[in-house]
């Protein structure tokens, strides 16, 4: 079981802040896929991953990056602080 | 060091007082305050979502780096989430070093990285509706010169 949490657009596209997925996935691409597979709002809120950034128990990565042992995945998009 | 995430106002005037107090061996304090602009009087809110956890860390680990790279006495990070409204004050930055290149800099510097590397998300609030603040080009470019 993996955390997976959604920020800002994503968020709002997906319709909720977090949820629990039993998945086999082996990186964060392959999570995507399954995620897209699901329905729509996770179709539209993945379709371009240009647009969206990644972080692993709350550590910027990429989309290539293995989830081996991760607990956590969150989805956002470009931050905007400051 | 230190480092506040917070939804309640503060006051960077009184922030700045009694970080100046507390240094000890600094020649030079730079301070960086950041309002709400109400873009013409299009605005008249913004709400700003952050990653709770993560915001610290990554705030954290954006001024130990500037620690390390500059000589600093001290270094204070002041960063609302929440909804403001235009005029209210979003964050602050504050360095203290013993000459005021440092200073400079280093606040600089953490101005970059706050912008786009710290989980935080900014939502315009108009009479038109509300929009995600998109990230520029050139807050990614800023980085590059560090």
């Amino acid at each position: 079981m993996i955390d997976v949490l959604y920020f800002a657009w994503v968020r709002e596209r997906i319709g909720l802040p977090r949820e629990r997925i039993e998945t086999s996935a082996a990186t964060v691409a392959e999570l995507v896929e399954e995620l897209r597979a699901r329905e729509e709002r996770y179709a539209a809120a993945f379709a371009d991953l240009t647009a969206l950034r990644v972080a692993l128990d709350q550590e910027l990565s990429s989309f290539d990056a293995p989830l081996a042992g991760v607990r956590e995945v969150a989805f956002f998009p470009p931050m905007t602080g400051g | 060091m230190r480092v506040a995430v917070q939804p309640a106002p503060f006051d960077p005037g009184a922030e700045v007082s009694a970080f100046t107090a507390g240094v000890r061996g600094a020649g030079a304090v730079v301070s960086f305050t950041g309002l709400v602009r109400d873009e013409g009087g299009r605005l008249s809110a913004m709400e700003i979502e952050h990653y709770p956890g993560m915001t610290e860390t990554a705030i954290s680990g954006i001024a130990a780096e500037a620690v390390a790279r500059w000589s600093l006495a001290d270094v204070l990070v002041i960063h609302r989430h929440g909804r403001l409204i235009p005029g209210e004050a979003i964050m602050m930055v504050a360095t203290a070093a013993p000459h005021r290149g440092d200073a400079f800099a280093a606040a600089e510097f953490l101005m970059d990285y706050l912008k786009s590397r710290a989980p935080f998300w900014k939502k315009e609030i108009g009479a038109d509706g509300a929009e995600w603040v998109a990230a520029k080009v050139s807050d990614e470019d800023a980085l590059k010169r560090w």
